[in-house]
């Protein structure tokens, strides 16, 4: 699967997190109230990880408590993976593990030795055309408040690489574990489909 | 969370002696440590083992490598193909995230949805703490078992996989401290009993290698029928694993094993034994039906599961015995 885009900027080094430079916890808290109890990213860092994430070698130190989504969000500073519900149930922190899609919550840190993650943030080369699933999402109106919509791409665009979206049921059925609050699943749909074609050809 | 100690096996024989708990996919263990619920101080990796994760036929027997993954067993073509009951079951449960996350053999080992389990200690739960009651008994008990519970709990097993392989009498290979043993599906899980904490006859530190399931001339016609309040995503009100052997029209041998309604996988004898040997038509199955639940004991709110479950269990039969008629 393609997780090494070109053209990628330099390796990602682990630094301050928001919340330890003092900022944003509230702002956090108060859109997904799980992120308040995020694993600490410095103290209890007894585990060296080595991974490429986006195509850039990431070499860290974690908590072995640490999620992946925490490990993504609070320590690389790619927040495109959202934390939902933190329990494997909504699907906002969706990811490519290996380019399998998973729920990164449910997914220890220490699990991604030695493997290759894709967010959001590495769909599409910076600076160029978005991903044909991006653009779709897009042009089909396919979100509203947008908080589940990096989880819902990366989904969809696994279901498409899997061929599961041979109809709109089908899609319903592969798309399940992604959760939208503001119920844009007609457009989600249409998307995907629409998506599927141009990934197709493009 | 409590700290733990986390390490990856490289071999199977490594993993008794550690004393560290095991984990797999993670997506039952892992969220049980987020609520605290599960609190062990070494995790073991055991999917870093090279080697079991293969699915492959030997002759009748279906051997299933316990760290495949969910995702890959749910659409291989041969176990559509020959046996659709086992990777229907896996298809219907989770989402496909969970399913590329989770193996087999941690997906026989999950624990119960039980909200007074998860969501700790404002609630009696003698699973989580034994010996403090059960809060499920006087609460909200829809969904809760109507088969194999005890003044000590009603939890229900939650799982579909399990379920399917039970219906299809499939084996395990363990391997613990103790050294290998093998074990039929049916008698991992225990009853409640008083000791509801005790869910597995798994000994600390054994692990499961591989499942082995015998499909001969019973495999093919077979269904997993899952009624769930959403149509995806969601764990089962109740459901039927059925396989039916079947000749011109009458059934030879009946499996039926239920999920969703009973403290463990379910097996009902004596709704297969309604079957055996007899025409089928639905009012035969639904006599089936009525037989799987006639023992069910349902509490304030979960009546509503034997009218369900009966319509399940003979809708089951009816899909089953359509696939016999395949080439």
């Amino acid at each position: 699967m393609d997780d090494d885009p070109a053209g990628v900027p330099p390796a990602i080094s682990p630094c301050l997190t928001r919340r330890e430079a003092g900022l944003g916890a509230a702002l956090v808290a108060g859109l997904a109230p799980a992120a308040a109890q995020a694993a600490q990213a410095t103290p209890g860092a007894t585990l060296r990880l080595v991974l490429r994430v986006n195509g850039k070698a990431v070499d860290t130190m974690v908590d072995p408590r640490t999620s992946l989504l925490d490990l993504l969000r609070e320590q690389l500073h790619l927040t495109g993976a959202k934390k939902g519900c933190d329990h494997g149930q909504c699907g906002a922190c969706t990811v490519h593990l290996d380019g399998r899609r998973v729920a990164s919550c449910l997914t220890l840190a220490a699990k991604a030795q030695d493997r290759r993650v894709l967010t959001i943030e590495g769909l599409a080369p910076p600076g160029g055309a978005l991903h044909p699933m991006q653009q779709a999402f897009i042009d089909h109106d396919a979100l509203q408040c947008g908080y589940c919509t990096p989880g819902q791409v990366m989904a969809a665009v696994s279901c498409v690489r899997e061929g599961h979206v041979t109809d709109a049921a089908q899609i319903r059925e592969y798309m399940s574990g992604n959760i939208c609050r503001c119920g844009a699943y007609t457009g989600i749909v249409a998307a995907i489909q629409d998506a599927a074609t141009r990934m197709r050809e493009g | 969370m409590q700290r733990f100690t986390y390490t990856q096996a490289r071999s199977a024989e490594a993993v008794p002696g550690t004393g560290a708990r095991i984990i797999a996919g993670g997506t039952t263990l892992y969220d049980l440590m987020k609520l605290d619920i599960e609190t062990p101080a070494a995790l073991l990796d055991v999917t870093t083992i090279p080697g079991l994760d293969g699915i492959a036929f030997a002759g009748d027997e279906l051997v299933f490598g316990a760290l495949a993954r969910m995702s890959d067993a749910a659409e291989h073509p041969e176990v559509l193909r020959r046996c659709p009951v086992l990777a229907e079951s896996l298809a219907k449960a989770a989402s496909q995230q969970l399913r590329n996350m989770a193996t087999l053999g941690g997906n026989l080992l999950q624990r119960t949805r039980c909200p007074y389990f998860r969501n700790g200690a404002h609630y009696p739960c003698n699973k989580r703490a034994p010996g403090s009651g059960c809060a499920a008994l006087e609460g909200l008990d829809r969904g809760h078992a109507l088969l194999g519970g005890s003044e000590a709990c009603i939890a229900v097993y939650p799982g579909d996989w399990a379920v399917a392989l039970v219906a299809m009498d499939a084996t395990l290979d363990l391997l613990g401290p103790r050294g290998a043993r093998s074990l039929k599906v049916a008698a991992l899980h225990r009853l409640p009993g008083d000791a509801p904490q005790q869910e597995t006859v798994l000994e600390p530190g054994e692990m499961i290698l591989r499942i082995r399931v015998p499909v001969g001339p019973i495999g093919r016609a077979s269904t997993y029928h899952k009624i769930r309040d959403r149509e995806s995503y969601a764990f089962a009100l109740v459901s039927a694993a059925v396989a039916l052997d079947m000749e011109q029209g009458v059934v030879r041998e009946a499996r039926i094993a239920l999920g969703g309604v009973a403290t463990r996988p379910w097996r009902v004898p004596e709704a297969e034994a309604v079957l055996a040997g007899r025409r089928l038509d639905r009012a035969l199955a639904l006599e089936a039906g009525r037989a799987a639940f006639a023992a069910a004991r349902p509490g304030r709110h979960n009546g509503f599961k034997v009218v369900l479950g009966t319509e399940a269990v003979a809708d089951a039969v009816m899909i089953a015995a359509e696939r016999s008629q395949r080439p």
